[in-house]
């Protein structure tokens, strides 16, 4: 018997403009990388469908712009998607699009059953409330209203993710962006989510932090089983983290499959390049 | 040529705007009310929200009661006593149990409140989650989707910090199961008197133009945490030097020179009413 996806997307679409005659249609649609030269629309995302599998690492590579942030924020419901069906493999969400469900039970989803790292951790995190706190407001919103429990879990968390305890209460308006960057993993850890979304994570952070988040998150997939996405432009990241791969290019998806397959035998012009400039 | 003032200050538009927020605001309990705040004879922000519901419902026939921080006789509660009295010409009283409307800063009387009373609360800050969000469209938006992970995260920074909850004044509350509330700065002593309340409580933020209310007998719960439960201040072991009076909200006195604390009513003519019955019994006793 085949495995059910955890996370299907199929069709994702998403346009910033209004669009114009020459663009609107599909078919005679002719864009300047991923913009209508005429009107300015940008389309960001366009055509995107994919599997996600229980405890599977999903990378996605691309350049700048190629709408992989845009992609995960529109699953995330942090945008809304101009079009595009995305089926959760729970229970009580069983064959509904997500999409189209009330902001209260998509408040449900981000709470329960996603996760998220943001990029910039200032999207993430509430910059004047202390870490722990930080980290309790999702397990408060997923209900739970015992101090102690929260407490506990909180500081077994931020042990995880190797953060001193003696800094717990301190904002993390005062740490480094690699730390910062580790209480945003521990905040979306701490209700257990199936589903992980990794943006850029590892961007911007020294060497030696870049492994140590990495190495975290190798091993949180490991012990907990975690589904996650991993957006990122650094192949060596996807590399490591990665079982499958999609690569994107002007909002669409130009290659897919296996992460080993991709980087020694990519089939897509762009892809090849990518590899070929890969130090 | 001085004219004299329209009945209750205002024009009758600006009453039935006012009035018809409030209507909104009891028919949906706890959810704030925009409304469109007048230009008074007094600054914002020194109890122009109260004043204009009071001039709202005011008739010829009520009784009418002014607090500031409990005391009948500040600034502030005889400055708008005078100005309504100037406006309608209506009976004021400092007796609790006399007064139709009571307008009140920061105090819920000590003395219970009737079905046939009206209690108005002065607001300077109607949004409990200011502090989480700083944009109106954000907490908006919070309110409309039942999300008040961040009151609950306010308290649980300052057992954090601190302990234990440390709010002085408007401890959030959760009114009719569905909206959170700022229940204006009255002190966590007075939160429970919401609880089911017999009167009406409506609350005006003239600064912040908004209007809302908790209607008799409406479940008005403190937010708190299963094992750091809510509770009010303590005065225990301590007693009104004036009245003997126990288990009321007390202002403590220190003595600049000697250093030493007193306590006192800080509701001010609940003190009075006790003294003057006790005087009474003291003379009926005495001389009869």
């Amino acid at each position: 018997m085949r495995e059910q996806p955890i996370l299907q997307v199929k069709n994702l679409q998403k346009k910033f403009g209004e669009g114009c005659q020459h663009c609107l249609d599909p078919e005679i649609r002719q864009l300047e990388k991923n913009f209508c030269p005429y009107c300015g629309t940008i389309y960001a995302v366009h055509d995107v469908s994919f599997d996600l599998y229980p405890g599977e690492v999903l990378g996605v590579v691309g350049e700048s712009g190629s709408g992989k942030s845009t992609m995960l924020q529109g699953l995330y419901f942090d945008i809304e998607l101009a079009a595009g069906e995305v089926y959760i493999n729970e229970p009580m969400l069983a064959s509904q699009n997500v999409l189209t469900l009330s902001s209260q039970q998509k408040r449900y989803i981000r709470n329960y059953i996603y996760g998220m790292v943001y990029q910039n951790p200032l999207d993430g995190l509430k910059m004047k409330f202390s870490s722990i706190g930080n980290i309790a407001e999702k397990m408060i919103a997923a209900g739970s209203r015992n101090v102690g429990n929260i407490e506990a879990r909180s500081k077994a968390l931020l042990e995880d993710v190797h953060i001193p305890l003696r800094r717990m209460k301190e904002e993390p308006r005062n740490f480094s962006g690699g730390m910062q960057q580790r209480v945003q993993i521990a905040k979306a850890l701490s209700n257990n989510p199936p589903i992980l979304f990794l943006d850029e994570v590892t961007t911007g952070l020294d060497l030696s932090v870049q492994a140590s988040v990495l190495d975290l998150i190798k091993q949180i997939q490991r012990e907990l089983h975690i589904s996650m996405i991993v957006v990122s432009h650094d192949l060596a990241v996807i590399r490591m983290l990665a079982d499958r791969s999609i690569v994107m290019l002007n909002g669409t998806i130009i290659e897919n499959g296996l992460t080993d397959q991709i980087l020694e035998d990519p089939q897509h012009e762009y892809t090849q390049q990518l590899v070929y400039s890969l130090l | 040529m001085q004219t004299k003032p329209h009945f209750a200050f205002f024009d009758e538009g600006s009453k039935k705007e006012i009035r018809r927020a409030t209507l909104k605001a009891v028919a949906i309990p706890g959810y704030q009310v925009p409304f469109a705040s007048r230009e008074m004879p007094i600054a914002r922000g020194w109890g122009t929200g109260g004043l204009q519901l009071t001039l709202s419902l005011i008739g010829k026939k009520d009784v009418l009661k002014v607090i500031d921080q409990g005391a009948d006789e500040s600034v502030n509660a005889v400055s708008i006593k005078k100005l309504v009295q100037y406006t309608t010409g209506v009976a004021l009283t400092d007796h609790t149990a006399e007064a139709n409307i009571i307008q009140s800063r920061h105090r819920i009387p000590e003395h219970p409140l009737r079905e046939d009373q009206i209690l108005v609360l002065q607001v300077p800050n109607p949004e409990p989650l200011r502090k989480v969000d700083a944009r109106e469209y954000m907490t908006k938006r919070m309110h409309a989707e039942d999300d008040y992970s961040g009151a609950w995260l306010i308290l649980f920074e300052q057992i954090m910090k601190y302990g234990k909850m440390t709010t002085g004044a408007a401890h959030p509350v959760y009114v009719n199961g569905r909206y959170v509330m700022a229940p204006s700065p009255i002190p966590r002593f007075d939160n429970p008197k919401m609880y089911y309340s017999d009167a009406l409580i409506l609350l005006g933020a003239g600064r912040e133009k908004k209007i809302y209310a908790v209607p008799p007998y409406t479940n008005v719960e403190s937010l708190a945490f299963e094992d750091y439960p809510f509770s009010k201040e303590s005065f225990k072991g301590k007693q009104c030097k004036l009245c003997g009076a126990e288990e009321v909200f007390l202002d403590e006195i220190i003595n600049q020179e000697t250093g030493d604390r007193t306590y006192q009513c800080n509701d001010t003519s609940y003190c009075m009413e006790r003294l003057n019955s006790a005087q009474e019994k003291e003379v009926e006793s005495s001389y009869a």
